[in-house]
């Protein structure tokens, strides 16, 4: 099963649980772990794995072939992302703002246009801890992440896995949709604040409109108020688990530390959760 | 691992009329007297969750003449605290949406094949029928379906994605925006925002712009910082927050912007706050505030007030020592 750890609102515990729940459930059989928050990875600081991320990950950009283009601008006009400006001679090319969709090369009468990768980030993968854990790092001044995410989620070198676990980047534009594609559920961290419940609702939505079936996880569970279990009840989304507000589990956190590596109660609730969103799965399977 | 390059990335965010103009962008519709630009503060984080929102919630309370810009438009907050009252609305159009126009569609799978965004899907319709369709969450709108399609079947609409606002709040105008799901161009969102936002300024007169930006070092956040005239990092001392902090900082430095740090909920990890203490004075950067870890901060945000209304807190005063130096270091000539 794939499971998706996503939330709208940042900073509500993605990170966390999907570190914790990896970590309880890698004695149960083959786990995989993807961070695919690639602007800002954070689960490595917690595994601390032997590997870096160093394989490249590019994406296409056109190459003009000075000598045949003959500067009509064609390639510039169908660029719908202003990537190819038209000067006369040959365009100029904004490699940041190419979404490598192939227009250019298609319109180009003289075939004057190849494409080529251009690197835009790294991913890197390995065992660590009995996990498989695989994440990607977009590179600093980089736009879109989109291309290293996908290069995170490409299992085609990892070993078979019964669990995958998915970090999801905060929010629902494309990089959190990206993410999320493809997962059998969807986990949704909020909090009970107003703001974690602003930012739960279009985290729904978008996992309705990709018919996910998604339920809501309740972190720091005592801290607000209860309108996040209202909308909850008033939406059939089902409430997963509730963590508590626990201040050993905060500071074990902000040392990087994986609580559930040392506290078995906390490592056995959530081997109940896994459980449960298996039978979700199943259930939503065979009917 | 390539440092930002400045050309290509103004043209991800093109803001509008930005301080480092050396004449006032009076345009020549309005033959006022000469304006002053409004300086603009971008506060954001890296890491999400770390009190962003809080902490220019507060600062709203605290300066006076400004426009207020939440350029978080993916999980836009700021409104909440402040109960803005709308008074002007639009559809953020960009960009382009494909879609198959069935009856002239004769089902040769060119435009599958081309797609690289794996938008169009061949489905079975109610009657049994193989049809293809777009995925408009996939789509990015580059056309290269509608070009190859022979049979004329593959129509360019224009893609809504999403809505921004201006609304009146207690605190004064606010400019805000809510992208639709999976939207596409949240970068030209956030610039749409922040140029509504110098222009109202400009209107009332108001020389200052608190932006809240969005959480990642991606496009949404180039669009958010250039041309500000001071950035406010707002971390925690945790590993992530760290961690986040200076790959934001990378990009926010490597842009030339000036870059200010506030450590929240500091007492969290003293020893991590120490730490990200000593990142900031290797990277030249000062902290110009530390709050203290307070549940007063998540009450006041259930009551709908900013920390500095709700008062009582140790936080409130932390905050308004910050806004001070914050202040001085708005009136410095931009490096």
């Amino acid at each position: 099963m794939k499971i998706a750890i996503a939330s709208g609102k940042g900073g509500t515990g993605k990170t966390t649980l999907s570190v914790n729940l990896a970590t309880a459930l890698a004695h149960e059989g083959s786990v995989g772990l993807l961070d695919c928050d690639v602007e800002e990875p954070n689960c490595h600081l917690y595994l601390k794995p032997p590997f870096d991320a160093t394989e490249p990950v590019g994406t296409l950009i056109p190459v003009i072939d000075e000598d045949a283009c003959t500067g009509c601008g064609l390639c510039a006009r169908a660029c719908e992302f202003h990537a190819l400006l038209a000067l006369p001679g040959p365009p100029l090319l904004l490699p940041e703002l190419c979404h490598a969709c192939g227009v250019c090369a298609y319109v180009c009468p003289e075939e004057a246009i190849t494409e080529n990768e251009r690197q835009i980030g790294v991913v890197g993968s390995g065992l660590v801890n009995g996990i498989y854990f695989r994440w990607g790092r977009l590179n600093i001044g980089e736009a879109r992440s989109t291309p290293v995410i996908q290069a995170v989620k490409d299992l085609d070198t990892a070993p078979p896995l019964d669990t995958v676990i998915i970090d999801a980047p905060p929010g629902v534009a494309c990089p959190a949709v990206e993410t999320m594609r493809g997962a059998d559920f969807a986990v949704l961290v909020t909090e009970p604040t107003p703001f974690g419940l602003h930012d739960l609702v279009p985290a729904v939505q978008t996992a309705r409109q990709m018919s996910i079936p998604c339920g809501v996880v309740v972190n720091r569970a005592d801290i607000g108020d209860d309108r996040v279990d209202e909308y909850c009840a008033a939406e059939d989304v089902p409430v997963l688990l509730r963590i508590p507000d626990d201040r050993r589990i905060a500071e074990a956190c902000s040392r990087g530390e994986i609580f559930a590596a040392n506290d078995p109660s906390f490592a056995s609730m959530l081997q109940t959760f896994a459980s449960d969103l298996r039978a979700r799965i199943h259930q939503r399977v065979t009917l | 691992m390539s440092g930002p390059e400045q050309e290509p990335t103004k043209g991800v965010s093109e803001p509008g009329p930005t301080v480092s103009e050396s004449e006032p962008a009076v345009s020549e519709q309005t033959p006022a007297a000469p304006e002053s630009t409004p300086k603009q503060l971008v506060v954001l984080s890296g890491k999400g969750g770390t009190g962003k929102t809080s902490v220019v919630a507060a600062l709203a309370t605290l300066a006076t003449a400004k426009v207020l810009a939440d350029c978080d438009v993916d999980a836009a907050d700021l409104h909440l605290v402040l109960n803005p009252k709308r008074r002007h609305h639009e559809t953020f159009i960009s960009g382009k949406e494909a879609r198959i126009i069935a009856d002239r569609c004769s089902a040769c799978g060119d435009c599958m094949d081309h797609c690289r965004f794996d938008a169009i899907r061949l489905v079975v319709d109610a009657d049994g029928r193989s049809v293809y369709t777009v995925d408009p969450i996939s789509c990015e709108g580059c056309g290269l379906c509608a070009r190859v399609c022979t049979s004329g079947a593959i129509e360019m609409l224009d893609a809504e994605r999403g809505e921004w606002f201006v609304s009146d709040t207690r605190h004064g105008p606010l400019v805000h925006a809510r992208l639709s799901i999976g939207g596409e161009n949240s970068g030209k969102l956030v610039t749409l925002v922040r140029e509504q936002a110098v222009s109202l300024a400009r209107e009332i007169g108001a020389g200052l712009i608190l932006v809240d930006g969005p959480p990642g070092i991606g496009c949404p956040v180039i669009a958010s910082v250039t041309g500000a005239d001071l950035v406010l990092a707002v971390t925690e001392p945790t590993v992530s927050g760290a961690h986040d902090l200076e790959r934001a900082a990378e990009l926010v430095q490597g842009f030339g912007l000036s870059l200010a740090v506030c450590i929240n909920k500091t007492d969290l990890n003293p020893d991590m706050a120490g730490r990200i203490r000593e990142v900031c004075t290797a990277r030249g950067l000062s902290v110009v505030g530390e709050l203290s870890y307070d549940t007063a901060v998540i009450r006041a945000q259930v009551e709908g007030k900013s920390i500095i209304e709700y008062g009582g807190s140790p936080v409130a005063d932390q905050i308004r020592d910050m806004w001070r130096i914050l202040e001085d270091r708005l009136e410095e000539p931009k490096e």
